[in-house]
């Protein structure tokens, strides 16, 4: 089936390329991120024995608004210029356009956890206890639940009063299972306590669930009005 | 605070909250008739 | 149906009544809590009731995707405000009970941070509801009650992974049930439900009326376009 694929590519070649030119998204993100990083350093000391207990929450914590701001412009273009109007008439598959506009809010989410895990590190004096390379599936899965239910509300918030805080109020209480998991298995990690098995189990259930929840309902949202 | 006076809290608490929810109910009930109304008489002394 | 209301309205009015009564005198006193105890017959009552909310906006909300009937959001809308209701009853009767019993208002525990989650996300849905446009709110908040109920699960079982990873003492109930506790148990559930159902009504026919006046200032709008504001 060449027609959603090529469809997926466009898109997602497109937003990137767009993103590439503007940076708009990435930079906003990173100094937001950053910011969080500076701030909540000042509630505890980073230095301290226990800040590895708390470090797995805040980086998420960090992620996680930082993926907002991503996500709050997910559609904002598209808004602008009617593109929404011409997906509704056209026979492309709206899944295409979900998935294209999930992708790319992935790959800016995981550059942005990639530039700033270098800086958590150091400021918090991070050591990886249990093995490392488990980091990488608790990213990756993680950076995924977040964006794949971010991408569907924000479509979902695109169309109501107070767009912007709406996107939030959905995501965060439907994401607790996913970040009580990534939490976990990040805190695991660095403290060396518990395995991370379970919680990765836990990550790729959640993504498996709402991908489809998303990729069956998203037609259905597109096309409200 | 002795403990009974917990369980007094709690029933009250519960009753509270319906009363408080029942009379916002009421009034928003209040609010559609009127709206209602209101556009039933526009439309009926018009064409 | 309408003079059934009010007849109906007595009746739970006189049963809530009597399971009021019934709990506060008639059950036995618990060995270890005292009297404070008896805060769960309005308690766990009400958390089955809100369950028994939140299912019915799923099954409506469903039933909405699937047929687009109006009734069915009208349904969803109302079953989902008062399973909220219901839901901060239960929110606020537990710390009251937690406190005299186990010294402690809140704990994170599998049960009560699953609830507050649950509270989470139908505030959430009623946001959703509020702050959307009316043609498209039935149907994404719909999409949303869908979103919930698959969400619950993995929010339960996260939260009870967790907590074997991390245990601590349960708050919940101590030691084993008297046989005569639930029957007023399942009195003052009947009472509650009944009470519910009353205002699951009232609030059922606003939705109703709501979508009257949409119609009509649609309508209006449609022959009238210098009338309308």
């Amino acid at each position: 089936m060449s027609r959603p694929s090529g469809i997926l590519r466009a898109t997602l070649a497109k937003d990137l390329r767009l993103e590439w030119r503007s940076k708009d998204a990435i930079n906003s993100m990173l100094f937001f991120a950053l910011l969080v990083v500076v701030i909540f350093s000042f509630s505890f000391d980073p230095l301290a024995e226990e800040s590895r207990r708390i470090a797995g929450g805040l980086i998420w914590v960090a992620f996680l608004f930082a993926a907002v701001t991503a996500l709050n412009q997910t559609w904002a273009r598209e808004l602008r210029n009617q593109v929404l109007d011409a997906y509704r008439i056209s026979p492309a598959p709206a899944n295409s356009l979900f998935l294209a506009k999930a992708f790319g809010n992935f790959i800016f989410v995981i550059v942005l956890e990639a530039l700033m895990t270098p800086l958590f590190i150091i400021f918090y004096n991070l050591r990886a206890v249990g093995p490392a390379w488990e980091l990488i599936p608790v990213a990756v899965l993680g950076t995924w639940a977040l964006v794949v239910n971010g991408t569907f509300f924000a479509a979902v918030s695109v169309r109501t009063r107070s767009r912007e805080i709406m996107l939030p109020l959905l995501l965060f209480p439907f994401s607790i299972p996913a970040l009580v998991a990534m939490v976990n298995a990040t805190t695991n990690l660095l403290t060396g306590e518990d395995s991370t098995k379970y919680w990765i189990v836990l990550l790729a259930t959640y993504d498996l669930v709402f991908t489809i929840a998303c990729l069956v309902l998203f037609e259905t949202v597109l096309q409200a009005e | 605070m002795n403990a009974t006076h917990y369980l007094y809290a709690a029933y009250a608490a519960t009753w509270v909250i319906h009363i408080i929810y029942l009379s916002t109910l009421a009034s928003r009930y209040a609010r559609l008739k009127r709206e209602l109304r209101e556009l039933k008489e526009k439309s009926s002394p018009g064409a | 149906m309408k003079r059934s209301f009010p007849i109906f309205a007595v009746l739970t009015a006189l049963l809530l009544g009597y399971a009021f009564y019934e709990a506060m005198f008639v059950a036995p006193t618990d060995q270890m809590q005292g009297d404070v105890y008896r805060i769960i017959y309005y308690h766990v009552p009400s958390a089955w009731t809100m369950f028994i909310f939140f299912l019915t906006n799923f099954v409506a909300s469903v039933v909405y995707l699937v047929r687009r009937n109006p009734k069915a959001d009208a349904v969803a809308a109302a079953a989902a405000e008062i399973g909220v209701v219901f839901c901060t009853v239960v929110l606020v009767t537990g710390p009251i009970w937690a406190r005299p019993v186990w010294g402690i208002w809140w704990t994170w525990d599998t049960r009560l941070t699953s609830t507050l989650v649950l509270w989470l996300i139908y505030v959430s849905y009623l946001m959703l509801r509020r702050f959307s446009s009316g043609g498209q709110a039935p149907v994404l908040a719909a999409a949303l009650a869908v979103f919930g109920a698959l969400d619950m699960p993995l929010v339960y079982f996260s939260i009870w992974f967790f907590r074997t990873q991390h245990p601590q003492p349960v708050v919940g109930d101590g030691g084993s049930i008297d046989p005569r506790m639930w029957h007023v148990w399942l009195l003052n559930w009947a009472a509650f439900l009944c009470f519910g159902l009353l205002v699951f009504w009232k609030r059922y026919q606003l939705e109703i009326l709501q979508q009257e006046v949409n119609e009509t200032q649609a309508l209006q709008t449609l022959h009238d376009p210098r009338s309308s504001q």
